[in-house]
This record gives structure tokens, C-alpha cells and sequence, in this order.
């Protein structure tokens, strides 16, 4: 199939991971909010790791690509 | 109790993005969606982690993730039977000897297959009977999501007779049917993909969360020990696995390890994981033979350490409810004081996650919703466009017809689906018969197939007769019996008029469920050899050639390293999956 999955749920990991440890960090100090989860910054937490996810994703994707054109570009090689 | 969430605009926001990429990955694939191969069958075409992680996600819906939590709740560690026993060896036979025979022939689909081994009955019957089956789970799901959201959502509105449950059942629908529109069967496989890595992602914080209040594993096993003696347990037996299995009175699943090998681990998981073929439609999808076997052995690994997401967070709810200072209960279902085991996720995503992840954890429960119903819907794209519109209604069409009639059908399955919702709603007593039939219909299923791929021998009179003798030898068994403390007919005993007249009573539902399918396989088996062999085989050898065993060439890997081979893979899973039941014995 034309299109890597990797991409889309690596923008989307990369965006919500974002959104998380922003929220994370402007909250910080907000200790109802985090009351329940035991004083733990789970939002910065999750975003760093959701964040991290992403970008290895959106990495991998792309180092397939070079894979492909590197194959392709020795199959012409080989061709020639 | 107050059950809506508390939610922020930042875990709205959370969900707005994962719907505008779901429609987006269906829209992306739009384009390369040319013919009916690319639309059901995803072109043949993907990579093998892709399928891998869509042949589990396809099978962990929310029903399946609010069940295990509930299951964990209730039955504690043994739960994971349905994990390491009740899935890995059959995954790991369904890749290593099945795979060959279902991607290797010509078949489309699983009730093709049965068309080309035996004959039309079979596949029709098979065919019609899945059908019905994935258009009543998609709209249960439906209905059951509707269900949650509004008792989860804050929102509360009334429009003419419509309320809030029907503006959810029909957004979650409108969703589900664009991107399976535009993207057909790939669409549900990526979306399936993006689903595994939500609900890791969603649920990981919420077990580490959980531990973190019980104080770790070793305070979790400790508190539960206090579950298991208030149970009338021995003070282990909610963190054993194999421990207690000796006797179905010890451990709180109520079966014994008999049942649980040969019912859940034998008759059921491989009826399951290598016959229904919305699992193995996900490894039919995949771009060569290595990788359609790879698929389950792929998908194996991280099935095996599921539980700690779904399994774990029930065993930490039950617990915090028997620890009195943690100011955490699980609800009671309404009009009784029987706890209701199905909140067990909820409460603990609204008792630990803060706005933010709490949007997360609600995005990720919705997503395997979602993926359930699209799972669902495309394979019964696939099941009715070929082996029902293309056997029985127009066959001879040009492929482009086929691939429209495909599209057309996805609308039909979401209608259907939308229908089945409401009468699951109006009706429960109904959905819970048919889903008994449909249990009835599958439990014989793997029999038949176990024969067809490894006895030429086997007819396709010996093949349909049995499947329906085996269903109706399900339908008597679970008349006879019921499980103790059986307040419905559904349960058992209609054949005998109720429980006060049953042959036998088993410790709990599971235990007759399991025995149920180990009588109707076992039927099937041996009415499916005493037929054949008084029947005449009417296909040729040629005919059976790629589809029986030992007319098949032995598929061998060419160029694959041993280290690389499916077998060397399957035996690393085998061996890890030992591994963690000796741990967790």
C-alpha cells in the first residue's frame, strides 16, 4: 500500500505528545489538578513519552524511504 | 454516583485530533484504491508488523479491553489463561501449519476456503452465518459505546425522541463508515494499528498510576490476598495462574485445568484465532507468504504482554476496593449489591487521570471502539461481496463492479450494524440468544477444519453434516446443564425446564462454556470421520492440491535466514509464553 503508516501515527503521537508536556508544564504548579494522580506530572510525563514515540516514528519512515531510494537508485545503476 | 468525567477543553482537543486523523488516514488511501483486491483484501500488499499488530488489535475491541479489566476484577491472575493459553499456541499453529494452506490457495476468505475443500453448503453455510455474526458484534459494539459515553460524557441533551445515546451511536458510526468507505480494508488495518499504540499509550500511565497508590506489585499481591480469603479462597489464589487449577472448587474461575486446556485453550482459541476470519482476514492482507505467516507470531508477542494493560488494571480495582482507605469502590450494578466488574476501567481513568491524559485514556477506549466496529465491518465487506453477492446473487461481473458493490456494502454492514444497536437496546434477552446460537455455530468450527487441512480423506457431506451436528450437540449440551445460581433459561437447562431438573451443574459459566465447546468439537470430529468415510469423495487430488497437507509442496522460506525463519520465531514465542507461566504460576 502506497502510504506508510508510520507517518500518520507519527505526526499524530508527535502533535498529542506536544500537546501533552505543554500542558504538562504550564500545569506544573496546579497541585488539585494533580491530587490525583498521587502529585505525579503524569501529563508531562506521558507527553515526553508519546512525544519520543512520534518522532521515532516519523525517523523510521523516513529512513525507509532511504532504504527504498538507495535500492532503487542501485537497481538503475545495475540497469545501466 | 456521579460517573461523567471531568473533562477539559485539552482532552476534547485530545479527541478532535485522533477523529480528524482517523478520516484523514482513510482519505490518504483513497487513491490507491482501484479494484476489489485493493479495497478487501488491501491490495494483498503490507508489511508484516502492520498485520501483526492489526491481527491482535482486531481482536482487542473495548468490549474485549472493559472485559478483561472485569475478568481481572473478578477472577484475579487466572485471567491470563485467556492470553498465554488461550491464544498463543493456537496463533502459533495457525502461522506455522494453517497459513500456508489459507494464503497459499486461491482463497479470499476463510468461507472460500471451505468452497474449495468441500463444497457449496459448507461455504455457505459458513458464509451467511459469519455475516449475520459481524454485523450483531458491530452493532453491539455500537450500542455498548453509546452506553458508556453517555454514562461517561457530560453531556445531556433531548432532541424530539432523540437523545444524547443516539447522537454517540450515530457519530461513531458516520466515522467508522467514511474511512472504511474511502479506505476499505486497509483503512481498519491502519486504524487497528494506530488503536494498539493508543491503548498503550492511553493505559500504560493508568497501571503504573494504580501501582504506584497500592504500592507497587508486591503491595498489589499483598492486597490481594485479602480479596482471595473474603472470597473463601486460599490467600494466593488471585495471583496464581496454574497454582489452584487442580479442582474447579479452588480457584476462582471455577474450572479446572482439564477445562481450561482443552475447552478454552484447545476447542475455543484455535476455533477462534484460526478460523474466524475477522483475525485471519488481517494476515490474508499481508504482501507475501513469510510475511501472512509471520502475522500471528508478530502479533504474539505483544499479546502476551497485554494483560499488564488490561488484565492489571482489574486486579488494582478490586484491590483498592477491598483497601478501605483508599476511597476507592467499584459501583455496584443498580438494584443489587453485586459489584459491577464492567466500571472497573472507567473509575479508575476517572479516579487517577488529571484532564490531559484523561483525554488520552478516553481517546484510546474510543478508538478500540471504533476499530472494533470497522474490524467488524470489513470483513463482512469482503465475506458478503465475495462468497454471497459474488456466489449467489451476480457472479461474472467485471472486477469493477465487484469493487463497487464493495463499497455499497460497507453503507449496508454500517446500517445493519446501526439496526442490530438499537435492538440490542430495546431487546437485551435477543442479543444475548443470538450471540448463544452464534457461540453454538462456532464452537464445532475448528474440527472441521483441523480434518479438511490434514485428512484428504475428509468429504464435504462429512464437513457440512457435522458442522450442523456439532452445533446441535452444543444447543443439547448447554440444554442439560447450566452453570450454579442460573436465573435464565439463556444460561441453560431449557431442554429440561430449568436448572432444577439440569444433568449437571458446573461451578461457574465459564466452566460450562468451555465444556459446551469441547462436546461440540468432539462431535463434529467424529461425525465429520464417520461421514466422510461413508460418503465418496468428490474432489479430485488435483483439486485438493495447496489445500490438504499432504498434497501440498512443503512451503519452504527461500533466502531466509534461520534466525528469520517463521518456525525459529515461532519457537522463541512458544518458549516465552512457557516462561511467563512458570513465573506466574
Amino acid at each position: 500500500m502506497g502510504l506508510d503508516i508510520k507517518i500518520p501515527i507519527g505526526f499524530m503521537f508527535s502533535l498529542l505528545g506536544l500537546l501533552l508536556t505543554v500542558h504538562g508544564i504550564i500545569s506544573a504548579s496546579n497541585e488539585a489538578l494533580y491530587a490525583r494522580s498521587m502529585g505525579i506530572n503524569i501529563n508531562l510525563w506521558t507527553g515526553c513519552f508519546m512525544l519520543a514515540i512520534g518522532i521515532i516514528l516519523l525517523i523510521f519512515s523516513r529512513l525507509k524511504i532511504f532504504k527504498k531510494r538507495l535500492e532503487e537508485n542501485i537497481k538503475k545503476e545495475t540497469a545501466d | 454516583m456521579e460517573s461523567a468525567f471531568n473533562l477539559g477543553w485539552i482532552d476534547y482537543l485530545i479527541m478532535l485530533v485522533y477523529f480528524a486523523f482517523v478520516i484523514g488516514i482513510g482519505w490518504a488511501l483513497k487513491k490507491y484504491m482501484k479494484n476489489a483486491v485493493d479495497f478487501l483484501e488491501a491490495g494483498r500488499s503490507l508489511p508484516a508488523w502492520v498485520t501483526g499488530l492489526a491481527f491482535i488489535s482486531a481482536n482487542l475491541g473495548a468490549l474485549e479491553v472493559i472485559g478483561m479489566a472485569a475478568s481481572g476484577a473478578k477472577y484475579g491472575m487466572a485471567t491470563v489463561h485467556f492470553y498465554w493459553i488461550g491464544a498463543i499456541p493456537a496463533m502459533v499453529f495457525l502461522a506455522i501449519f494453517m497459513m500456508p494452506f489459507y494464503y497459499g490457495s486461491k482463497a479470499r476468505s476463510v468461507p472460500e476456503y471451505l468452497k474449495l475443500r468441500f463444497d457449496e453448503k459448507t461455504r455457505g453455510f459458513n458464509a451467511f452465518s459469519f455475516a449475520i455474526m459481524t454485523v450483531l458484534s458491530s452493532g453491539i459494539s455500537m450500542y455498548a459505546m453509546a452506553l458508556l459515553a453517555q454514562t461517561l460524557l457530560p453531556f445531556h441533551f433531548e432532541f424530539g425522541p432523540f437523545s444524547e445515546f443516539d447522537f454517540y451511536l450515530v457519530f461513531a458510526a458516520v466515522i467508522v463508515l467514511v474511512y472504511t468507505y474511502l479506505g476499505g480494508l486497509t483503512s481498519a488495518i491502519y486504524n487497528e494499528v494506530l488503536q494498539f499504540f493508543l491503548i498503550v499509550i492511553g493505559f500504560s500511565p493508568l497501571v503504573i498510576l494504580g501501582l504506584v497508590r497500592i504500592g507497587g506489585w508486591e503491595g498489589l499481591k499483598e492486597q490481594l490476598e485479602v480479596v482471595s480469603l473474603a472470597h473463601g479462597f486460599e490467600k494466593d489464589a488471585f495471583i496464581s495462574t496454574w497454582k489452584y487449577a487442580g479442582s474447579p472448587e479452588a480457584n476462582p474461575l471455577g474450572v479446572e485445568w482439564f477445562g481450561v486446556i482443552m475447552g478454552l485453550g484447545f476447542v475455543l482459541s484455535f476455533g477462534y484465532w484460526c478460523t474466524n476470519f475477522l483475525v485471519v482476514q488481517r494476515a490474508m492482507a499481508a504482501g507475501s507468504m513469510a510475511a501472512a505467516r509471520k502475522t500471528p507470531l508478530i502479533g504474539a508477542i505483544p499479546k502476551m504482554l497485554l494483560p499488564v494493560l488490561v488484565i492489571v488494571p482489574g486486579m488494582i480495582a478490586i484491590a483498592l476496593s477491598y483497601m478501605p482507605e483508599s476511597g476507592f469502590t467499584l459501583p455496584t450494578k443498580e438494584g443489587s449489591d453485586v459489584l459491577n466488574y464492567d466500571m472497573a476501567i472507567p473509575v479508575m481513568l476517572k479516579t487517577y487521570f488529571p484532564t490531559g491524559v484523561l483525554g488520552l485514556g478516553v481517546t484510546a477506549l474510543l478508538a478500540s471502539f471504533m476499530s472494533g466496529m470497522a474490524g467488524n465491518v470489513s470483513a463482512f465487506n469482503t465475506v458478503f461481496t465475495y462468497d454471497i453477492y459474488q456466489s449467489y446473487i451476480r457472479p461474472d461481473k467485471p472486477d469493477r463492479h465487484y469493487f463497487r458493490v464493495g463499497q455499497l456494502t460497507t453503507v449496508f454492514g454500517v446500517l445493519v450494524s446501526i439496526l442490530a444497536a438499537y435492538v440490542a437496546k430495546m431487546f437485551n434477552n435477543v442479543m444475548d440468544f443470538l450471540q448463544l446460537i452464534f457461540a453454538f455455530i462456532n464452537a464445532p468450527l475448528f474440527a472441521t477444519f483441523l480434518l479438511g487441512m490434514f485428512w484428504k480423506r475428509a468429504t464435504g457431506h462429512g464437513a457440512f453434516y457435522a458442522l450442523i451436528g456439532g452445533t446441535l450437540g452444543a444447543a443439547v449440551h448447554h440444554g442439560l446443564t447450566a452453570p450454579a445460581g442460573a436465573d435464565s433459561m439463556v444460561k441453560g437447562g431449557w431442554l429440561v425446564g430449568g436448572i432444577d431438573h439440569v444433568l449437571k451443574i458446573y461451578p461457574s459459566e465459564m466452566a460450562q462454556n468451555f465444556w459446551t465447546a469441547i462436546y461440540a468439537f468432539g462431535i463434529c470430529l467424529v461425525l465429520t470421520i464417520i461421514i466422510s468415510l461413508s460418503t465418496k469423495q468428490l474432489k479430485t487430488e488435483g483439486q485438493l492440491k495447496g489445500l490438504v497437507y499432504s498434497l501440498t509442496p512443503k512451503y519452504r522460506e527461500e533466502g531466509l535466514a534461520w534466525y528469520r525463519k517463521p518456525e525459529f520465531l515461532a519457537i522463541i514465542v512458544l518458549a516465552i509464553a512457557l516462561v511467563f507461566s512458570i513465573l506466574f504460576w
